[in-house]
């Protein structure tokens, strides 16, 4: 890694976004350190997937700024992206494509050599278990291992950052845990920071860090069991179901 | 190695990817490949005959003899083929940008001007496929331009399918929802079609109306169809291509401008009907 451990991966910095009259951020601010896990945890219409939108660039932000390894996304988008790999929430691989070149394709748009992709496909492929099944389409495979295809292809270009908006949801509990811990073990391992955005909070450990989202503003953040004692609930369970309900 | 700075060599390597994966997918729709052929065929077959009668050509260029009026359509039926393509690959992007697809090209790390760029030029080089399908049942229907034409007939027909790519393009960005795409082929395309000279030669134009003529003779596609008409016997015409050049360099860069990846989401937050 380039960087030094101490400076964060993700600097986010009184980002605030409105559609229209709708404000869905107001003010929100917290770093992601470099090599940790960080759990994006909130109800449905938190503002998740518009923070999301935001890190990978496909809204502006009405102010504020993200700073990625210390690259502006505003003022340098290419040097940010370049280490970020993306699953975002809804399915984006092409169903009647097949596995090797849904990968080719993603490699391209990254500037890999034809060489490198080959390389890095059959290596990531590999690592998921899939490579055996690399010339079939996509639709033939199951919503499990479309997931990993998924992460496989944004790891491909060895970034730094691997963000996941919601990338469990959809999938059985068994599929679910093995993401889960497939994710996890990528940060342990390789020293990934990974953004792992859910709002299911039983497939996270208690001791996981946490930013929680409410209603466009951060509510705390922090390990996930010490969030939960301090906002005076039993587990985080109640924690997040806490956050679904209507404010006083 | 994803931190180096990313050389000449990855611009290439990304309009290559973009490519091969629109070729991918242009395989697998061999229908939508057969239907978009039927549509040029018929004009060919069926209104070129009923018009032959009607109409005769005199001698313009580039033609030196008289030519029957299929002959003279060809190169109209070829703008046809562009224009709906260049309308067809933009909906595919709207469309794209709604399913994820759009989104996973814009984490490309390189501009996005030379993505959008890609994509019009990828979308350009797949309708010569139709383009020269078209030409070789044309062929068979005696409609037999030098061996030079079919050479020189391929830069003018990407230069046209790229500044009609572009025209889309720009169009998505510009409409507010999906649906509104239907009224733009009327108020765009038919117009754009009917209002040059892929039907009619501009002084046939001129004899019904002056100022038909002249709506037709600054219409960009009647350049484009003058450069292919051109192009197909052999011949260069600057204007032509002047018009043709610089209308593609300036709808490519506006539709750059005004790309937004955000509109999509914005409808949907807002409670606007979907895309």
């Amino acid at each position: 890694m380039s960087q030094s451990n101490t400076s964060p991966a993700v600097s986010i910095e009184q980002l605030c976004h409105h559609y229209g009259q709708r404000k869905a951020l107001i003010d929100v601010s917290f770093d992601i350190p470099t090599g940790t896990f960080l759990a994006l945890l909130g109800p449905n219409g938190a503002g998740k997937t518009t923070l999301f939108s935001l890190l990978t660039r496909l809204l502006r932000p009405s102010s504020g700024s993200i700073r990625v390894f210390g690259a502006d996304l505003a003022r340098s988008p290419g040097a940010a992206l370049a280490r970020m790999g993306v699953v975002f929430q809804q399915p984006t691989l092409d169903l009647d494509l097949t596995l090797r070149q849904n990968l080719a394709y993603h490699g391209a748009i990254q500037g890999l050599s034809p060489k490198q992709v080959k390389r890095r496909s059959q290596a990531e492929l590999e690592r998921f278990g899939l490579w055996a099944r690399c010339d079939e389409r996509v639709r033939d495979l199951n919503g499990g291992h479309r997931r990993r295809v998924e992460i496989a292809r944004a790891l491909l270009h060895e970034p730094d950052l691997l963000l996941l908006d919601e990338a469990s949801a959809g999938l059985d509990l068994e599929s679910r845990t093995h993401l889960y811990q497939h994710v996890r073990n990528l940060c342990r391992d390789e020293g990934k920071t990974v953004l792992w955005t859910t709002h299911l909070v039983e497939e996270l450990d208690a001791n996981e860090l946490a930013v929680l989202l409410r209603r466009g503003r951060v509510k705390g953040q922090g390990e996930l069991s010490a969030l939960a004692a301090a906002q005076g609930h039993g587990d985080a369970n109640a924690l997040v179901l806490s956050l679904s309900e209507p404010a006083p | 190695m994803s931190h180096a700075k990313l050389g000449l060599a990855s611009y290439w390597y990304c309009f290559r990817g973009v490519l091969l994966r629109e070729l991918q997918r242009f395989l697998q729709q061999r229908t939508r490949f057969l239907s978009s052929l039927v549509r040029p065929l018929l004009w060919l077959v069926v209104f070129a005959a009923g018009f032959r009668a009607a109409l005769g050509i005199a001698i313009i260029p580039p033609y030196e003899t008289y030519i029957t009026y299929e002959v003279y359509i060809v190169p109209g039926l070829i703008g046809i083929i562009i224009l709906f393509n260049g309308m067809q690959s933009s909906l595919s992007m709207v469309y794209d940008r709604e399913m994820g697809s759009m989104r996973v090209l814009l984490t490309s790390p390189l501009p996005r001007g030379w993505l959008l760029l890609c994509k019009l030029l990828a979308g350009a080089i797949v309708s010569l496929f139709q383009v020269y399908a078209f030409l070789l049942v044309a062929r068979l229907l005696d409609v037999t331009p030098p061996a030079i034409g079919y050479l020189a007939v391929l830069p003018a027909t990407v230069l046209g399918a790229l500044m009609l790519g572009a025209l889309g393009l720009l169009l998505s960005s510009l409409i507010k929802q999906l649906e509104n795409f239907a009224g733009v082929m009327n108020f765009v395309v038919f117009p754009l079609f009917f209002l040059s000279s892929a039907l009619y030669p501009l002084w046939k134009m001129r004899e019904a109306s002056e100022w038909i003529y002249w709506i037709c003779a600054v219409n960009p596609f009647t350049h484009a169809v003058e450069l292919i008409r051109f192009a197909l016997y052999g011949q260069w015409n600057s204007m032509a291509f002047s018009v043709t050049a610089g209308t593609a360099t300036l709808l490519t860069l506006g539709a750059i401008a005004g790309f937004d990846p955000g509109r999509g989401i914005l409808r949907r937050k807002t409670g606007g009907k979907p895309g």
